[in-house]
């Protein structure tokens, strides 16, 4: 039966065709969904879903699963698979036993991400197979193919959609009929389950050697098809940029000799040099890095055949960005020398940007303008990290001076204090982010001496992916009672002297706890703790100003960039979007912003 | 082969705009087109600009829709109907909702809402409908059913029959929301 689904929700549906044992994931947009749905249907299908605490964690997690036969997959984002890399790297040469596959969402654009990376190079770099589909009825397939291929080769097998896999929907072809039959499973003691270097040497000539299996049978794949034209010229195309070609190749009219490759590493050489040997000159479209195009360079060398290739090298196609039918059909026009009039550019009009902001009522802000008062007249450093918080970066808050990768914000502030020992820091993250990878910067900082002020935006839950639990709640992925870790006490135990709890809303405190935490020698941890706004369900009453009392002074408005003030004619107005959180109340110099709003 | 349907939707984060393009993806399959929709979360959802992506049609390829390439824009603010006309055909449609949500520089006073953002659409297409969804939607007992009143508006231009429509609806909207949302529907239907 045909389903509309999400590219992530096909995704999941191509695991559970598959017998999935055992699924672990880090949120990390565009790749949450897939887990999400696998969660919803762990208990009713008898397999385990855990968030685990990072996607190194994960993807141990998953492996250790498939040492024992069970097929496992782990989900995560592009630059999740970096802190997932230590494993991944040596899990190719130890290898796994029951199928494991690793989905991990690219993000070029970037739309939500810290950079552009491709994971199809990744798979390269770690000689690993990779599927990339280009549409989510694709997805589904590869992923449910990808646990095959991975028993067949004892090798981890990674499947990679982009954000216009993950976050398109479709119709997809999907069976209910889901395999409840869980595989034996048994972990079989052996030397070959403990990586010493000697076990390295053998393995990694094994991995080599497995290069021409994973080929053999991505020769034969169905995910590789040859689409007829009647031209010399040809494409090669690869992923979601298929879609691209084929539709500006209909704009034009014209039909031209298509090679869909939905198994970029490694190229299989044989339907390479059938697709070659038909024409004389080819077009390599694909997004990110030309991972299909460079391997087609090689085997055009190696085979000696008189083939003229465009694509990125040639500056025919950008290696940034998303691709579009429009970038698609000006390279097609160039390559194939058509006689087509340009069309003029629009531009977009020069409008005010509309950039995505903290939400009214976000604990965040609070806490940023506690901390942003508490260090005024200092030159304060403010270190960010990943999460909805990067948002505080913006004015009028401007509370995030750098943000670079997960857990980022305590070492980076380690560095800058030892580089400039009198200027106070002040480092912000999230609550899940603290437990990705906030811990081992945090004893860190303190184990070497620093000085400075960690500030952990607690907001009970993984917000910016789309409300995720984690450690520090009371319960798991699946929603099963755990016991809750407090943030606070793990602070302590890292040996933080200095570690208190306050509520973000109440701005006295709040500002009394940073003007102390700011004035301790060594590590202070402060937890600002208050739930997101977004999943509050008992409603606040909405702000409203006395405009007796209103100075028109424009505090409230230049200071907090709320997106529920706007400005009127008398003053200040708190529109429908107030959550009544009661920061602007409480600085405002007239007090002015009074309780009576509707309680929404 | 009939040329996929292009439309894009356009709005501020927290308007409903992903509510309303589940429903139209839902009515445009149960009237039997293929169809791809494109969404974008994460950071963008932050009461930043959001745009989803609908098209239908006998066979569609690429979720995107180029510029100059929409048949209809479902604009749910108005700065943002103008910020995305250069994406509307010739001889598109837009239905713009006639409701300004000033962005955080405005709010600040960095920058300033453009005033003329109506005469904008207005003259760059002659197929422009103005709601005012916000009000209709307030009369049919909530401000958050703006985003049905648009798909309401909408659904009468698209071949798709009403019930499918009514049904997607019903689908897609959460129980206690129902009966509100068919009123402002029926409310946009009208138009």
């Amino acid at each position: 039966m045909k389903k509309l689904l999400m590219g992530n929700e096909a995704i999941a549906y191509g695991a559970m065709e598959a017998g999935v044992q055992v699924v672990t994931g880090y949120p990390g947009t565009p790749s949450s969904e897939v887990f999400s749905t696998l969660a919803a249907k762990a208990e009713e299908l008898g397999f385990h879903a855990q968030w685990s605490v990072n996607e190194k964690v994960a993807l141990e997690v998953a492996a250790g699963a498939a040492y024992a036969g069970a097929r496992a997959l782990v989900t995560m984002k592009q630059v999740g698979l970096n802190v997932a890399a230590d494993p991944l790297m040596t899990l190719a040469y130890i290898g796994v036993k029951g199928g494991l596959v690793l989905v991990v969402a690219d993000d070029p654009g970037p739309h939500s991400s810290q950079n552009e990376q491709d994971t199809r190079k990744f798979a390269q770099f770690a000689k690993l197979p990779v599927l990339d589909p280009a549409s989510p009825q694709e997805a589904k397939e590869m992923t449910r193919v990808a646990f095959d291929i991975s028993e067949a080769l004892g090798l981890p097998v990674i499947v990679r959609p982009t954000t216009r896999t993950c976050h398109v929907c479709q119709d997809v072809e999907v069976t209910e009929k889901f395999n409840r039959n869980p595989r034996q499973v048994k972990f079989e003691k052996s030397p070959n389950w403990v990586i010493f270097p000697s076990l390295a040497s053998k393995r990694h000539k094994w991995l080599n050697q497995q290069q021409q299996q994973i080929e053999n049978i991505f020769a034969a794949s169905p995910f590789n098809q040859v689409i007829p034209g009647s031209r010399y010229s040809g494409v090669v195309t690869s992923g979601v940029a298929y879609n691209y070609v084929k539709e500006a190749l209909d704009l034009l009219g014209i039909d031209v000799p298509i090679l869909k490759i939905g198994t970029p590493y490694p190229l299989p050489v044989s339907i390479t040099l059938q697709f070659l040997d038909k024409i004389d000159r080819v077009l390599v479209v694909e997004e990110q890095e030309p991972v299909v195009e460079e391997q087609l360079i090689k085997i055009i060398w190696q085979h000696r055949r008189p083939i003229v290739l465009r694509g990125k090298h040639n500056n025919l196609l950008p290696r940034e960005g998303e691709l579009n039918v429009d970038q698609v059909k000006q390279a097609l026009i160039q390559f194939l020398k058509l006689n087509v009039p340009r069309e003029e550019e629009k531009q977009l009009p020069p409008l005010p940007v509309r950039p995505p902001v903290l939400c009214a009522g976000c604990p965040h802000r609070a806490s940023f303008y506690a901390l942003k008062q508490a260090a005024q007249g200092t030159d304060a450093i403010f270190t960010g990290d990943i999460g909805c918080y990067t948002l505080g970066n913006m004015a009028p808050l401007n509370a995030v001076d750098t943000c670079l990768c997960m857990g980022a914000s305590i070492t980076i502030g380690c560095g800058l204090q030892l580089a400039e020992p009198d200027r106070p820091v002040v480092a912000f993250l999230g609550d899940s982010t603290f437990f990705h990878t906030g811990i081992p910067g945090l004893i860190n900082a303190v184990h070497n001496g620093s000085r400075l002020t960690l500030v952990v935006l607690d907001n009970r839950t993984t917000a910016m992916t789309g409300h995720q639990s984690h450690p520090g709640l009371n319960r798991n992925a699946t929603g099963q009672p755990v016991e809750p870790l407090d943030i606070a006490r793990l602070a302590e135990a890292c040996g933080v002297s200095w570690v208190k709890v306050v509520d973000p809303y109440d701005f006295t405190s709040a500002l009394a706890a940073a003007k102390e935490a700011l004035n301790r020698d060594g590590v202070s941890v402060l937890v600002m703790r208050r739930e997101c706004v977004a999943l509050v369900k008992e409603r606040r009453s909405a702000k409203v100003v006395d405009y007796e009392k209103c100075l028109d002074c424009g505090l409230c408005l230049e200071e907090l960039g709320c997106p529920a003030i706007s400005r009127g004619d008398q003053g200040p107005v708190i529109g429908a979007a107030c959550n009544g959180c009661e920061l602007c109340s409480q600085i405002c110099p007239a007090g002015a912003i009074i309780s009576g709003g509707e309680v929404r | 082969m009939l040329k996929p349907v292009n439309i894009l939707l356009v709005g501020v984060g927290g308007q409903g705009t992903i509510l309303a393009t589940r429903v139209l993806a839902k009515a445009a399959q149960d009237a039997g087109y293929d169809i791809k929709v494109s969404e974008i979360k994460g950071m963008a959802q932050r009461g930043g600009s959001v745009v989803t992506q609908v098209r239908l049609g006998e066979k569609v390829y690429s979720p995107l829709i180029s510029e100059g390439g929409a048949d209809v824009i479902l604009a749910f603010e108005k700065m943002e109907a103008r910020r995305w006309l250069p994406y509307l055909k010739t001889d598109g449609h837009i239905i713009v909702n006639d409701q300004a949500i000033h962005p955080v520089p405005v709010l600040t006073g960095a920058a300033e809402y453009p005033a003329d953002c109506l005469e904008k659409v207005k003259a760059a297409t002659p197929h422009a409908i103005v709601v005012d969804a916000l009000n209709i939607a307030l009369a049919c007992g909530n401000p958050k059913a703006a985003n049905v009143v648009l798909v309401g508006v909408l659904a009468r231009r698209l071949p798709i029959p009403k019930e499918t429509w009514q049904a997607a609806l019903k689908a897609r909207v959460p129980e206690k929301f129902i009966e509100v949302n068919l009123k402002a529907f029926e409310e946009g239907y009208s138009i």
